[in-house]
């Protein structure tokens, strides 16, 4: 009677995704639920030492396949290794942060198996013995309810920053296996030609602060301040599509229905009047700070907080006060 | 070079206000666009057909009411469109709505690229395109922000996709299947001339026999996950307080209560 | 009587008012604040094909039909009139004069360079000392072997400063009165032509304004569009091109402004409840949206009649009048919604109000129009066979590549 939870624990250089480790939380509890294991499935080239940190964020044991042709994420021969320890080990259920490549690697995944995907929950639980999710669905205008079927593993991605990870215990130990290749690199399509990191800057989706700027900055200069305030937070920085669109700022900031979305603990909007498309990316932050010259732009009914007035006098006054308070 | 374009219909939801919900907008008969992701899609396919010479088959999943994104589509510079709809094909998962459409797909012949759009501002499940690429083994390429080199010819490819922490450029092989994001380029108008003839086209209606499935393996008794509640969201409690006075005040009062709500 | 727009036409609709939502909103407060014209925006509409879109392929037109014409035209003033404007005196009233008169050679020689915007063109009738009263104009143009030489001043004249072309109304015959009057085409950079801007305009401010000044411009005969003394005809003709666009803008300019009001009056609260809960700002919804119904049925009505060929001076002027003066009670209304709000420029319905109060005086007053009317109605007045019409709408041959 499949019991297990497997966990895919996502890597870059050697840097776990932190929604990984969100993961192994919320699949102990499932785990527990079901009264099984909870298995971490580990992929990439020189991750031995990972393997242990998974242990401690709460993997009673680890699957590692260690392989030059692993090095950077790749869909198919992950999801051949994955399929592989799936068909031969049985687990009842299988999640997934749910990263840009963690939604590829899922739905992949579940193509081959031929198995249900619930994608971006943001609750999962076990109702009856058998997997339940709960997932936002029209840019977070509705909330589904999601059942799987019979067929099991049951395959879920989580939204990031929906769980909350576990503290890392470093006296926990586990079974750490390694498991070979299934694919050759010459039968492999897909090369990584190359990787042009956004780091130094903060990834919007991973961010707990977020910082953005709409069509009320005025110009590209107008995100020099909204940087400033971002930076003094350490938080990332975000855009409204009106931004993008006048080309004051590249699309990777773009928070919104045809950008990302984000998460954070806190979200300050500059210059944003708060349109439905841009509050599906951000309204489920948990506080939000709206800063616009007019009093009566629609944000400032989604905002905890809410300043009238003049960016250009406000910004500079926040960085400084935040600047002086947690001393960056 | 053979193009096929995957679109979706969806709800629009530049409709929502305050009288209009999320449950009111996905009746029928409420207001219907193109799939903003796929504006995209079109676009990266038409200027695909404009670098190779090639032909735009666009392909739709969706109730009778979808042909007039397929007309917009043919407006915008499709060749061909193809109307994929079925009572049966109703509350599809997103793995056996990729089976219907590899059906379809298969039924179209031979194609050197598939190109979808991220996701349907709907569902937002991101898994649809992926899992066609998985039935039809073909390499999948998402979330593609640019387009560096495409040949049809040495059925070769090269792009940039977005992802969370930075851009990965990747090369692989065609036939494949591309989702792309906005960056990929702003979608063109529909012309004139092509909105005349979208607007005398025929768009064909393949049914479920049409495309040689049965019914278990389609809709709700083909799909292994189902939604059987969907409700508005709980609102969350939000006191808006409006912070007043000179800018270094507010300041002060912000980050004061900033800190005690243990945000920063 | 089918009352559906057809396939055909809703796609042009939701393309135009696209085009409207994201090239024209975007930019059309900066530009209506600086009173600047948007030049970007004439070369993106010159792209799309709406400056010759109901014109015959063969002539580099889009071969769409004037009912098209009246949608786009409603879905530009939807966003502002000013680029309703420029579709307006471009298309109505330059290129099209010169499609219904012109001579074979003329079309062939005109046409094309004004389809595809090379050329922006504008219409020069009015005077400083001459507006309603076009016969008393005092431009004078006199043959001089195979040339005419003008001179005079017009002014009012949208796109004026900006224009290449220049459609300009001169006497011949001074005698003559109004059938004294004779249309030419004028090119910018003739010796002797000049023109200059009008600045501090109430409204259409992201539209150029502004005057034509001949001082002995010498005009070869081919520039001459019809017959000496045909003048006011073609003027008017042309006017019945212009007038249907600028009823069909002010439809534009009502739906805009009934959705912001319903907009503002669901979310306002007044006195505990939504402002759209009280009395007496329903009755102005109510009256809106009355005024968007009927001011519909007549300009499509108009369309339909120009499609088919048939004359419709008259009805064209009743739907200029109606819905212009319907426009600005609806902007005024939708201002009075909006409370001290709409009396800023942070919202759009302002600069609805400011620019439809020209449209009741630009291409015949609402006082002309009535006037009109009632000539028609006591029979003092009557549309006689002009001797060249605006051709029918004839799908065949207007997509036909030559």
């Amino acid at each position: 009677m499949p019991q297990n939870v497997f966990v895919w624990i996502s890597q870059n250089n050697g840097e776990v995704d932190l929604t990984s480790w969100e993961a192994l939380a919320i699949a102990r509890q499932i785990a527990g639920d079901l009264g099984g294991q909870t298995v971490g499935l580990l992929l990439g080239q020189n991750v031995a030492d990972l393997a242990k940190q998974a242990i401690q964020h709460g993997a009673d044991s680890v699957f590692v396949a260690d392989d030059p042709s692993l090095m950077s994420i790749r869909v198919q021969p992950y999801s051949a290794i994955i399929t592989e320890l799936v068909q031969t080990h049985e687990p009842a259920a299988l999640i997934l942060g749910a990263s840009a490549s963690g939604l590829e690697l899922a739905a992949y995944i579940a193509a081959k198996l031929d198995l249900g995907l619930a994608s971006d929950c943001t609750e999962l639980s076990v109702e009856d013995g058998s997997l339940s999710a709960i997932r936002p669905a029209l840019i977070g205008n509705l909330v589904a309810q999601i059942r799987f079927g019979d067929k099991l593993p049951h395959i879920a991605t989580i939204r990031r920053r929906a769980f909350t990870p576990l503290e890392p215990d470093s006296s926990r130990t586990g079974e750490i296996t390694p498991v070979g290749i299934v694919l050759e690199e010459a039968d492999i399509p897909t090369k990584v030609e190359s990787f042009e990191s956004s780091s130094g800057e903060v990834s919007l989706t991973n961010a707990k602060i977020v910082v953005s700027g709409g069509r009320g900055v005025g110009g590209p200069e107008g995100f020099i301040p909204v940087q400033a305030l971002a930076d003094a937070l350490g938080g990332a920085m975000g855009a409204s599509r009106a931004a993008v669109d006048a080309g004051w700022i590249p699309y990777a900031h773009q928070v919104g229905q045809t950008g990302k979305t984000v998460q954070p603990d806190l979200y300050i909007a500059c210059g944003i009047s708060g349109a439905i498309q841009h509050l599906a990316g951000m309204k489920t932050s948990k506080i939000i700070v709206a800063i616009n010259q007019d009093s009566e732009a629609p944000i400032f009914q989604h905002a905890n907080y809410g300043i009238v007035g003049d960016l250009t006098k406000y910004l500079p006054a926040l960085t400084e006060e935040f600047t002086r308070r947690l001393g960056k | 070079m053979n193009i096929i374009a995957l679109i979706k219909q969806v709800p629009d939801t530049a409709q929502l206000s305050g009288t209009v919900n999320g449950l009111a907008l996905m009746e029928d008969g409420s207001p219907r666009i193109v799939n903003p992701w796929d504006e995209y899609t079109l676009e990266t396919a038409i200027q695909l057909k404009e670098a190779h010479n090639g032909h735009i088959t666009v392909l739709c999943m969706g109730k009778p009411e979808a042909e007039e994104a397929l007309k917009t589509s043919l407006a915008m510079g499709a060749d061909e469109a193809i109307l994929v709809s079925d009572p049966a094909f109703e509350n599809s998962d997103s793995l056996t709505t990729a089976r219907v459409l590899v059906a379809a797909i298969q039924k179209i012949g031979d194609f050197d690229i598939i190109v979808a759009g991220r996701s349907a501002i709907d569902g937002n499940t991101a898994a649809t395109p992926v899992q066609v690429a998985a039935l039809l083994d073909l390499p999948p390429i998402s979330f593609v922000a640019e387009l560096k080199e495409v040949d049809p010819q040495a059925k070769t490819i090269s792009a940039v996709r977005l992802l969370d922490n930075g851009r990965e450029t990747v090369s692989s092989q065609l036939p494949a299947l591309i989702s792309v994001v906005k960056e990929i380029g702003e979608p063109r108008y529909p012309s004139f001339m092509g909105i005349r003839k979208a607007a005398q086209a025929n768009i064909p209606t393949w049914s479920l026999s049409d495309l040689g499935l049965e019914a278990n393996q389609v809709g709700a008794a083909g799909s292994h996950v189902s939604w059987p509640r969907v409700s508005l969201p709980t609102a969350p409690e939000v006191t808006n307080e409006k912070i007043e006075g000179d800018p270094t005040e507010v300041a002060k009062i912000l980050a004061d209560k900033l800190i005690a709500d243990q945000v920063i | 009587m089918d009352f559906e727009l057809s396939e055909e036409h809703r796609m042009v609709q939701n393309m135009a008012y696209d085009f409207a939502q994201k090239e024209i909103m975007p930019i059309i407060k900066e530009h209506d604040r600086n009173h600047t014209l948007p030049v970007e925006l004439s070369s993106k509409m010159a792209a799309q094909g709406f400056l010759a879109m109901c014109l015959p392929v063969r002539y580099g037109g889009a071969g769409m039909d004037y009912i098209s014409m009246g949608i786009v035209s409603e879905a530009f003033e939807w966003a502002d009139t000013s680029v309703r404007e420029t579709l307006a005196v471009h298309l109505g009233l330059h290129t099209l004069p010169i499609f219904q008169w012109g001579t074979e050679e003329q079309k062939q020689r005109f046409l094309p360079s004004l389809a595809t915007g090379e050329n922006m063109a504008c219409f020069g009738l009015t005077e400083p000392g001459a507006g309603s009263d076009v016969g008393n104009m005092n431009s004078r143009a006199h043959r001089e072997g195979n040339h005419y030489i003008l001179n005079g001043e017009k002014m009012w004249i949208t796109l004026a400063d900006v224009a290449d072309r220049m459609m300009v109304f001169a006497k011949t015959d001074p005698e003559a009165g109004v059938r004294g009057i004779t249309a030419f085409i004028l090119e910018r950079g003739w010796p002797g032509l000049t023109t200059g801007t009008i600045e501090g305009k109430l409204g259409a401010r992201a539209s150029n304004t502004g005057w034509i000044n001949m001082e002995n411009v010498s005009v070869p005969i081919s520039h001459r569009l019809g017959e000496e003394g045909e003048g006011f005809k073609i003027a008017m003709g042309a006017l019945d091109n212009g007038r249907f666009t600028v009823a069909a803008g002010a439809i534009g300019s009502m739906k805009f402004c009934l959705q912001e009001s319903v907009k503002y009056a669901t979310e306002r609260k007044t006195f505990g409840k939504p402002i759209a809960e009280h009395q007496l700002v329903q009755q102005m919804l109510a009256l809106m949206q009355q005024r968007i119904d009927l001011g519909e049925l007549m300009v499509y009505k108009v369309g339909w009649m120009k499609n088919k060929g048939i004359r419709n001076t008259r009805e064209t002027s009743m739907a200029k009048w109606y819905c212009t003066d319907a426009a600005n009670t609806t902007a005024n209304d939708a201002v009075q919604i909006h409370g001290a709000y709409g009396y800023s420029d942070e919202y759009h319905v302002e600069r609805h109000l400011r620019n439809s109060k020209g449209a009741t005086i630009y291409e015949g007053t609402s006082q002309i129009h009535q006037l009109m009317q009632a000539g028609y109605i006591l029979e003092q007045r009557q549309d006689r066979p002009l001797r060249c019409e605006l051709p029918a709408y004839d799908p065949d041959v207007w997509r036909a590549e030559n």
